[in-house]
């Protein structure tokens, strides 16, 4: 059953109590949470996933999000990310909650889901050929990915490459795209239709609000994809679009410094990595209009069709 | 009785076979419960063991995997640890022993089977304590930031000095005069179990216990330890350490007889009783009967079981019941109750209450 099949009053009691049972890619969740902005959010955001009951289920990671203490409820309410009893995160203002959702679920799998080589970077497809778009932040690179999946492009994810270390393909995990400060504006213009939920204020990474999945992305997620490219997207305001060429072990290296786990995989993740770069061709790419960066790599994608 | 459910974890532990007929919420409670308590490379290594491996789910097999290949990591970061170590001590005209589980690691032992590590415990003569410390400041590791109140405590009345973190890979050493601090109750003395320890293989300068003294400081250590994060993984070292040894014959005789000489026959006797309680450990009644000298009496002993068998089972709140905070408070005061007099004790712990955390510098781990 999908989540948008459950009642909103339904969802907020199950997520009270038992806990929603979510599948997102290649991962289960179970989530408990008695604040409605939890409840809002994943009712907002997560309409195409599947759920089920949480009780007798196998879950991967058992994610809470919940006041700290009960004075707090009160008194500058604050929120809690606990997964499965342990908190990892110090506690944050109750309304940055659903980010913290988001980024305490990016945690579970950066932390845990070592038979993937995780490298920290957004992946979009198009016709079974994946863009891995890695960048520091501020680069604009969840910018893009929203643009180019709001174009056609299928989203993997906008954080998490997860590489399968046996197949070396690129697993989905298209979780809401997560948009920070100037960019909710440019995607609200890009594309008016997109769905953008709530903004929190006052962040550590400035105001954050999310962008829903498209549906297309969400159903096929469990169809991976090959890589086909290495991108590293820049904007820069009056920018002309640009592709330029980029050197592959200089790639390799940055993708190395820039996975979760590479150390972690030991001469796996030097394999994985490296036939990974191999199949990609590796760019830099630079922008300032979001129109002409997606006809940009509509063409790349056409390039590599026949 | 306990609930099935409580006592998931060890109850694999002890009879592997009971996996086969788990449902998806006992695998889902396993994975939890064995993550918790810091088991999930050892469990995937006992099911190997077991030829149980294709009795995992396909959903939850990752679990194992990726802890494995943690695992996996981690072993080999030790071994290169250990051998930077060894370079930076190598002026010292004296050998170090690696203790716990850098020790099982380098002696190969069944032991170091899927174990994960904090940090590297390493002993040295107390005379050569500074020594030490400035070789292995040359070499990169610095002490960690500690409140002025830690650093005067650690070097005061520790058995060991602050644990020094290496300033690139972030490793750290806990460097150790003694197993036990000076305030301990119990003092065995550090001289000779220097003088029985063993070189390790290929590795001059680099000594593990000899096999009964190992045993006896993983027993003493998870007794003195005020906070068992990992209690129930300590017992299954001691399992591994003890189901080794007793290959000898005259092993569980000399165990207890060692006991006695280092003043750890308590510790041993409670080691003992709760690994047969929790994994079924083939334990000799011969050797329980050579403790009887060490065992607590009737009123002790009944409360140190309610104490126990809560506090060592895995951290994680299936496996609680109403009296575990209770229990784990109380396993807190008493090995800080056998570390220090109560002169110091009462001090200390005010001071941790109260003071420590208004400070901004961080205990580490």
């Amino acid at each position: 059953m999908k989540l948008l099949q459950l009642s909103p009053s339904d969802l907020r009691h199950q997520l009270a109590g038992n806990g929603v049972w979510l599948r997102t890619g290649p991962f289960s969740l179970r989530i408990r949470s008695c604040l409605p902005r939890v409840a809002e959010g994943l009712t907002e955001l997560y309409g195409q996933f599947e759920v089920r009951s949480a009780h007798q289920a196998f879950a991967d990671f058992h994610v809470e999000l919940n006041p700290p203490s009960r004075l707090r409820r009160w008194f500058r309410p604050q929120v809690n990310f606990s997964f499965d009893g342990a908190q990892p995160f110090k506690p944050l203002p109750l309304d940055q909650a659903y980010p913290m959702l988001e980024w305490g679920l990016n945690w579970c799998v950066s932390m845990h889901a070592h038979h993937y080589l995780i490298i920290h970077a957004a992946v979009v497809e198009k016709n079974g050929l994946a863009a891995i778009l890695p960048a520091p932040p501020g680069s604009g690179k969840s910018t893009l990915t929203a643009g180019l999946v709001l174009s056609g492009w299928r989203l993997l994810s906008d954080e998490l490459t997860l590489i399968d270390r046996r197949t070396g393909l690129l697993h989905a995990l298209p979780r809401p795209v997560s948009l920070k400060n100037q960019s909710i504006d440019v995607i609200r213009q890009f594309n008016p239709e997109a769905f953008i939920n709530r903004v929190s204020h006052d962040t550590s990474k400035g105001s954050v609000a999310h962008m829903r999945p498209p549906r297309d992305s969400v159903l096929r997620q469990h169809e991976p994809a090959r890589p086909g490219w290495v991108i590293f997207p820049k904007w820069e305001a009056g920018a002309e679009t640009r592709l330029t060429p980029r050197s592959r072990a200089e790639t390799f290296m940055f993708l190395a410094q820039n996975a979760f786990n590479y150390s972690h995989l030991g001469a796996d993740g030097f394999r994985v990595g490296t036939t990974l770069i191999d199949h990609a061709h590796c760019y830099d790419f630079r922008y300032s209009a979001l129109s002409e960066a997606v006809t940009a790599f509509d063409r790349l994608a056409e390039r590599r069709a026949v | 009785m306990k609930s099935r459910s409580r006592d998931l974890l060890s109850c694999t532990l002890r009879s592997p076979d009971s996996v086969t007929r788990f449902s998806m919420g006992e695998w889902d409670l396993l994975v939890r419960q064995a993550r918790s308590a810091g088991l999930l490379a050892r469990v995937r290594h006992v099911l190997a063991r077991h030829q149980l491996t294709e009795a995992i789910p396909a959903v939850a097999r990752w679990h194992f995997d990726a802890a494995a290949t943690l695992a996996a990591k981690q072993q080999l970061a030790v071994r290169w640890e250990v051998d930077k170590i060894r370079t930076a001590l190598k002026g010292l005209a004296f050998p170090f022993i690696l203790l716990k589980g850098s020790a099982y690691v380098m002696a190969n032992l069944p032991a170091a089977s899927g174990r994960l590590f904090n940090d590297i415990d390493i002993l040295v003569p107390r005379a050569q304590l500074g020594a030490v410390e400035a070789a292995l400041m040359l070499a990169g590791w610095h002490p960690t930031l500690l409140s002025d109140y830690d650093q005067r405590y650690y070097r005061r009345w520790m058995h060991e000095i602050p644990p020094l973190q290496h300033a690139v890979r972030a490793t750290v050493i806990d460097v150790h005069h003694a197993i036990l601090p000076d305030t301990a109750r119990y003092h065995p003395d550090s001289a000779t179990l220097r003088h029985r320890a063993v070189a390790v293989a290929d590795m001059p300068g680099v000594q593990v216990l000899a096999t009964e003294d190992r045993i006896l400081h993983s027993a003493t250590h998870v007794f003195h330890d005020g906070e068992l994060p990992h209690g129930l993984r300590d017992l299954t070292d001691l399992d591994l350490l003890l189901r080794d040894a007793a290959a000898n014959p005259d092993f569980w005789l000399r165990l207890t007889t060692r006991a006695n000489e280092l003043q750890l026959g308590r510790s041993l006797f409670y080691a003992l009783r709760y690994l047969r309680y929790f994994l079924d450990t083939p334990i000799p009644d011969s050797a329980m009967a050579a403790l009887e000298r060490d065992k607590p009496n009737r009123l002790t002993l009944a409360l140190m079981d309610r104490i126990f068998t809560r506090v060592l089972a895995p951290d994680h709140a299936s496996c609680a019941d109403r009296f575990t905070p209770a229990a784990r408070l109380a396993a807190f005061v008493r090995a800080h109750w056998l570390r220090m007099p109560v002169h110091l004790l009462i001090p200390h712990l005010l001071h941790k209450a109260f003071v420590s955390p208004y400070q901004r510098n961080e205990k580490p781990a």
